[in-house]
Order: structure tokens, then sequence, then C-alpha cells
């Protein structure tokens, strides 16, 4: 029988260059029409400390990272010690023995990927035999990498001519090696013809192109883990005639920079993690109270304070949805894929202009860090809204009416005072209490208009609801398929839109037994949020820094629902 | 265009103030910016912060600019954001000596090394009026106010000194009560192709009235404290304006400008034109597998 899937996971130290060899080894099998997703974990410093990065291909599109590991390569002896029991029993551990040794057996294989490099006249690469060996062992065509190299050096290099021949010598003597000692997985099935064609990329990355796509004019923001590879983004490809894009002194300045730009007129965003977005706390609930559209990615990485800047967590939702003073909702979308990184960032914007205030598009680490390959969006399909403007050249006031009113854009008719303060229609202070009742009740009746948005509705007449959010919906779905698998009465449901939650959807889970939450955090924060809207939710948390495994869904969430 | 009528807004400022002479002094440099460049009223934005300062927006008379009363100490982020957005508007800043100078002075560096092109007017009163007379950092060492009832211990702030350190390519001094000079001054910060800082001497009266030490009396015989800048100054000359600077009055005038460096729109603009044109086909094309 042949293998559906498979995981490599690569484990040593930062710097060893691994990395960028496990997502070219991804982004090789998406090239011959698999599916591939990497998942990284390194600790916060330039290079050094224990790094590893899973990459998992499929014949299907991959929901989650993989929980045991087909083929281990380790390059130290520190990674092996700490990796070894995740491997499959009928897995294998590939190891360089240039760095360590691994007392010989039918299941470990050392190969001196530096040596035998040298032998091509180009030490370099030493990932080029690691590759090649992978290849063989896992059953992938040599012809799939060597199609990568000739591509990713053959017209893009200066010395192409030179590389490409000796990283294809390299592919060989390492696939050699293998087949030579007669090691094998079983073979991988044919990839199935794509309909669309597909891209290759993280999370962040996705949500910049989004942002771009959504017609983002104006991008500051602060150098932040794991937010950085927005700012990076921006800085290269927003720097266009009436745009503007600037790295900022601090998460302050950005969050008020940004509500300046949009008070102006432009489409507004910026991007950071948790201590940048606790810093932004002011400017979100001026742009709440004055009523100034804009986006703030907020990229979630480990606990509070300094925390953990390079792992992954689902806990600054409430404070996302209340990150100031007073009385504040913030419209929140969590995306839960690569995927839904791009569209979740459209959608925010759409919201923002529509109901003319902050969103929150709250990503995480496990997004952003991940590569992924996804249908390649379709730009002409898409939705994009803009806020209305004030064309009245008469006494107006703009924030008379309860709900929307046009936005007067400076340069044009209708002065007003953007105030923080509370104010009347026309944007002075005031004290009244009629007013801050006014005000108050205007600004909470806007949100009245973002609770028609789409969820995922599968196998409703169950008591029993699985309901993840974010990053946690790919293992999540993966347990739930297995659920079914195993004729366990379970429905799902899914929504990116967590604040205001889908009023259709939310009607459905009040009407359930149970709601079963799984997120990447102590105090079961999306639970909570439901159980305060009146549905019987229960949270299955963890705070390891690691996304979900599947297994351990599944026998959480066949215990939780047998206890009913 | 509306002339503002609010018969409900009701904050007043203390009789004798000195950001009634500020207000007047500004309303008639909008006026004259508007004149000079033909351009329309709507075209001007008023940026405030918190304090006594921060009504200025809502008690500005006559034809209305636009106006963002935002957040303590956060009024440079506001106008970085929508001056490098819409560098056709004429962005003012107006902010109190407590905002500007103490919350908000970590965001006065960055816009200096920028060369944002905005103008910014303080009116500094050395204390906290709003919040009833609490000391300022402009306040002097050893003063007594509500905050430090055995006297101020901290050395008391050098603003303009400061402002000329880091490079700062507009800075003015004013008094708030003569009010025709103060006018000239920010209508030259407003054209000034750059940063521009008109730091004003406005006094209250309810907790730190300082109007005779400021204006002098002789019938007391007081010297006044503020004293016009001797017109043989060159404001090009940057040590010449810290000579200024460094004696125990307070100049009034210009004190110094360069016109040499680019501002943050020119620097951007500079970039634009080394960059390719972008379109969102071309970018999702360079992810293909």
């Amino acid at each position: 029988m042949k293998n559906t899937d498979f995981v490599v996971r690569f484990a040593g130290e930062g710097g060893q260059g691994f990395l960028s060899a496990a997502i070219g080894f991804a982004s090789a099998n998406t090239k011959a029409g698999y599916h591939a997703q990497t998942f990284a974990t390194f600790p916060s410093q330039i290079t050094g400390g224990p790094t590893w990065m899973q990459t998992r291909i499929s014949i299907d599109p991959v929901l989650s990272r993989g929980d045991e590991v087909d083929v281990l390569v380790v390059f130290n002896e520190y990674a092996y010690e700490t990796h070894k029991n995740e491997v499959k029993e009928n897995g294998f551990i590939l190891y360089d023995s240039d760095q360590l040794n691994i007392e010989p057996s039918e299941k470990v294989l050392g190969i001196a990927f530096e040596k035998l490099a040298k032998t091509t006249g180009n030490a370099r690469a030493a990932n080029m035999v690691m590759m090649g060996a992978l290849a063989e062992l896992v059953g992938v065509n040599l012809s799939v990498l060597e199609d990568f190299v000739k591509e990713r050096w053959g017209d893009t290099s200066r010395y192409g001519e030179q590389i490409v021949p000796q990283n294809i010598a390299a592919l060989k003597l390492g696939s050699n090696e293998v087949q030579d000692r007669g090691f094998k997985l079983a073979e991988i099935e044919p990839a199935k013809p794509l309909n669309t064609s597909q891209i290759f990329l993280n999370g962040n990355e996705a949500i910049s192109l989004g942002a771009y796509s959504a017609g983002v004019e104006f991008y500051v923001g602060y150098p932040i883990s794991p937010a950085t590879t927005i700012l990076i983004w921006m800085e290269k490809n927003l720097v266009e005639k009436n745009k503007f894009v600037h790295q900022v002194s601090s998460e302050i300045e950005a969050i008020t920079a940004i509500i300046g730009a949009s008070y102006g007129g432009k489409k507004s965003m910026t991007a950071t993690a948790g201590p940048g977005f606790s810093l932004m706390s002011e400017g979100l609930g001026l742009a709440w109270m004055a009523e100034i559209p804009i986006v703030v990615v907020d990229v979630q990485r480990g606990g509070p304070a300094t925390g953990l800047p390079t792992k992954t967590e689902q806990s600054d939702l409430l404070s996302s949805i209340t990150p100031a003073h007073g009385d504040v909702s913030l419209p929140v979308v969590a995306p839960g894929t690569v995927e839904e990184c791009f569209y979740a960032t459209i959608e925010a914007f759409n919201w923002a202009e529509k109901y003319q205030g902050p969103v929150i598009l709250l990503s995480e680490h496990g997004l952003a860090e991940r590569q992924q390959n996804i249908p390649k969006p379709d730009i002409n399909s898409l939705k994009i809204e803009n806020r209305i403007i004030n064309q009245s050249t008469d006494n107006y006031y703009r924030y008379e009416s309860q709900g929307i009113s046009p936005m007067p854009i400076p340069g044009s008719p209708g002065p007003y005072v953007a105030n923080a303060s509370e104010h009347d229609k026309m944007g002075d202070t005031t004290h009244l209490p009629e007013r801050h009742i006014e005000m108050t009740e205007r600004r909470f009746k806007k949100l009245e208009i973002l609770k028609d948005s789409k969820y995922e509705y599968i196998n409703s007449k169950s008591e029993i609801i699985l309901m993840p959010w974010g990053g946690s919906k790919g293992p999540g779905f993966e347990a739930f398929e297995k659920l079914q698998e195993k004729n366990i009465d379970i429905g799902w449901a899914y929504t990116m839109f967590l604040n205001p939650l889908p009023e259709k959807l939310l009607i459905e889970l009040q009407s359930k037994k149970l709601v079963i939450v799984p997120e990447l955090n102590y105090l079961g924060q999306f639970s909570s949020l439901l159980r305060s809207q009146g549905v019987n939710a229960k949270s299955i948390t963890q705070y390891t820094g690691l996304p979900f495994k599947v297994q351990y869904l599944v026998d959480q969430i066949t215990e939780l629902s047998s206890k009913r | 265009m509306a002339e503002k009528n609010n018969p409900e807004y009701d904050f007043k400022w203390c009789p004798g103030c000195g950001d009634f002479g500020v207000k007047k002094a500004l309303e008639a440099a909008i006026k004259k910016k508007t004149i000079e460049t033909e351009e329309p009223i709507l075209n001007n934005v008023v940026i405030a912060g918190i304090g006594c300062s921060g009504n200025m927006v809502h008690l500005l008379e006559g034809e209305q600019p636009y106006g963002f009363h935002g957040l303590h100490g956060r009024t440079l982020p506001v106008a970085m954001g929508l001056k490098s957005s819409r560098p056709d508007l004429n962005v003012i800043v107006v902010a109190g000596d407590g905002d500007f100078l103490s919350i908000g002075a970590e965001h006065i560096a960055p816009q200096a090394k920028r060369n944002l092109d905005v103008c910014v007017v303080i009116m500094d009163n050395a204390v906290y009026g709003l919040t009833k007379g609490q000391s300022s950092p402009t306040s002097e060492e050893g003063m007594i106010t509500s905050s430090t009832p055995y006297g101020k211990t901290e050395q008391g702030f050098d603003p303009l000194a400061y402002y000329l350190s880091l490079g700062i390519s507009f800075v003015a001094s004013g008094l708030s009560s003569k009010i025709k000079d103060l006018s000239e001054l920010i209508y030259e910060g407003m054209i000034h192709p750059g940063f521009s800082i008109v730091h004003v001497q406005s006094p209250c009266t309810e907790y730190n009235n300082t109007y005779e030490i400021l204006k002098g009396s002789p019938k007391k015989g007081i010297e006044p404290l503020a004293k016009p800048i001797d017109e043989s100054h060159n404001p090009n000359d940057l040590k010449q304006a810290m000579e200024i600077v460094d004696t125990s009055n307070i100049p009034l005038g210009i004190l110094y400008q360069s016109k040499v460096q680019p501002t943050l729109t020119q620097r951007f603009e500079d970039l634009t034109n080394k960059s390719k044109q972008k379109d969102i086909e071309s970018l999702l094309k360079s992810y293909s597998v």
C-alpha cells in the first residue's frame, strides 16, 4: 500500500541551514503537485539554540503539521535525544554522521552530508545530499528535486552553470547512499491533478497580500516577533505614489499614525504582537471613540509581558475585543489557515470601512511561520468595501444619526473635530449625560451591520458541536474527521468572525447541549466569550507554545462528549 | 462655509489665560495662509492633545478648519500619519508643555530626524492647568505646586535648547500677549518646508501667573524676561541660536531656520522614484509554485 502523506522533521541548531532546506523540500514537492505545510519552532536568538522544523507532504490539502514523524533528520546529539521518541514505529532516523554517531540499526542511517558534498566540488551542497537521501527514503521521485534545483539556481544565479550540476550530483549521492543500504518507506501515491494554480507562502505573506488587495495605502509599524515580516513586506512593496510606509519609533506611534492617516481618508494598517498590542490600547480606544477605520494585526505569541516571542498561543482573544478602558467591543477577525490569512485581511478592511472603526486581525505565530501551498486567489472575484464619504456642503454633522454616517475627509466639505473625548454631533467635547448615552449607543449599534458573516456548519443536527478558532482549525478539523470515522455523533462549527459572531450561528450554538472549543490558552478565552453569550461551551486548553496534536484532540473530545 | 455655532459647547479658558492670545494669532495665521496660497480653509487641520490647550480646536472662531482632539501626548504621531499620507494638507499641532514635553516627548526626536512638514504651536505655562496646578517639565526647580508641596526636585526643562539640539529645522519663540508678532511666527512656521515649532509663553492666570515676569513692569522696576531677538541674529546660524538660548532671558522671534534638509515627504518621494510600481497580480505570481 502506498502512503497518502508523510512527515519529515529536521532538528538541530539554528543557523545550520536546514530550515531553508526544509522549506525547499516542501516547495519542491508543491511544484510536483503535492500539498505541503511546514511548521517551525525556534528560540528567540539570531543563531543557535535548539531549532526544529517539520514538513508534511500529502496528496490532499494539509490541515495540520502531523502528530508523528516518518523521517527524523538530526544534526546533533541533543536533537536526537529530544525527538527520537516522536518517530513512528516504522519510521526512520537520518543523521549527519559528521556531527554525531548513533548506534546502527535498520531504522537508523548516518550519512556524512558535508563530506559527500565536497566530492562534488561544493561543500555547501550538504543540504542537497540530505534532500536526495530524504527523497529516496520517502519515495519522492528525484526528478522533483532536480527540477527544483534547476529552477532555483538555473536562471537566477550567476554561478548557475556550476551550482546546478553540483547540486544535482549531490542529490544523487544522497539518494544512492539510501538505495545502497536498502532503506525505504512506503512510496507516496502520485500527486492528484490540481484545478487551480497554487502559490506557496506563509501566513504573514498572505496577510500582506490580502492588505494589498484590499487597497492598503498607509502602513507603519515597529519590529516585533512574529509580526516583523509584515513590516518588511510593506517596506518593500508599498513604496508607491499616493501610498506611504515607514518604520516608526514605537507601537504607540504606529497606532496613532495610522489613525491620523485614516482620518485623512487613507486605508491604514499596522501589525504587531502581544507587547506592542498592549501599547496600542489607548490608540484603539481613540479609533473606537472618534470612529476612524483602521486594521490592526496582532500576530499572537505566547504569554503575557515579553512571554514567548517565538512560540504560538491563542491568548489575546479577550484583550483584542476589549483592549482599551471604558466600554468598547472591537470587531475581531481570526484566520485559521494560511489561505484564510489572505481573505481575513480583506474582510478586516471591509469591516473597518463599513462600520468606521478599528478592527483586529488576530493571527498567530503558528500561521505566521508556516509555509503552505494555497490556491492562488482570484483577484477579480474579491469584494472590496470603501467607507462612505461625505459630499454634502450644507451644515453637515459627522456624528449625527444613530448608525453609520458619511465620513468627511480633510480637504473636502464637512469639517469636524475627531474627538477622543465624549462629544456631540459636531465632535465638540461634552459631559452631558444624554450625549454620552446617545454616542455610546451609536458606537455599539454600528456593530449590528457586522453580524451577517459567513461560517462553516457541518452535521448541525448533533447536540455536541466542535468549534475551534484561529489556527486550531486545522488540527481541529482533522480530529473531527477522525471522530466521524469512529461514528461519534458530533457537529462542526467554525468562523473567522469572532466578534461579533454571526448572529445565525450564535442562535444555533445557544440551542446545543455542548460546544467544545479547542484553544491554545489557559483561561479558555473563546469558550468564556461563548458562555457570556448564552452558549454552553467548554474548552480544551493547551499552553505549551506549540499547536495541538490531532490525536490529543480526538482523545479529549471523545472523553468530553462521552461524559454527557 | 460654516461658521461655528455650538450653543451646547461650554468649555471656557479662565479670564486672562494666555491661550486666548494664541487662538487669535493662530486664526490670523491660518487666514493669511489661505489667502496667500489661495487654498481652501478645508485644507487646514488643527491637531490638539489634552489639557487646556487641547480645547483650541473647539474654540476657533470664523470659518472652520478640520480638527483632531486626540490623546494626551500623541499629537505628533497623528500629525505624522496625516501629513505623510496627505502632503497636500496644512497640518498644525497645538499642545501644552505637559502634553508635548512630558508624556509626548518621545515623539519629538523622530519627527525632527524625519523633518516632518508640520507646524507645532506649544502653549507653555509651566504648569498642568486643567488638572489644577501640578508641576510640569518647564516648571522651575524648587517651584511650589500641588504635586510639589516642598518644591520641585527636578531641574526646569529648557525646551528651546532641546529643540535646537535635535536639529529641528525651524525653531521660534513667542509670547501669547504679542498676538501680531506671534501670528507672524506661526505663519512663518506653516510655510517653512519642514518641521517647525513655535514655542509660546502662554501664562496660566490661575496657577502660574508669569505675565509680570515675562513682560516686566517699569512701575515696579522689573526688567522683562522675554525680549525680542536682536535683529543682527542670523537664523541660519545654529551656534548663534544656541548662544541666545543659553542666556537667562526668553528670546522672542525666529531662533533658527534651515531649509537644507529634505522633508519626510520629499524623502519618501525619492524612494518611490527608485522603486518599481507594483501590482497585485505580479506580487501573487512571485509566490507561484
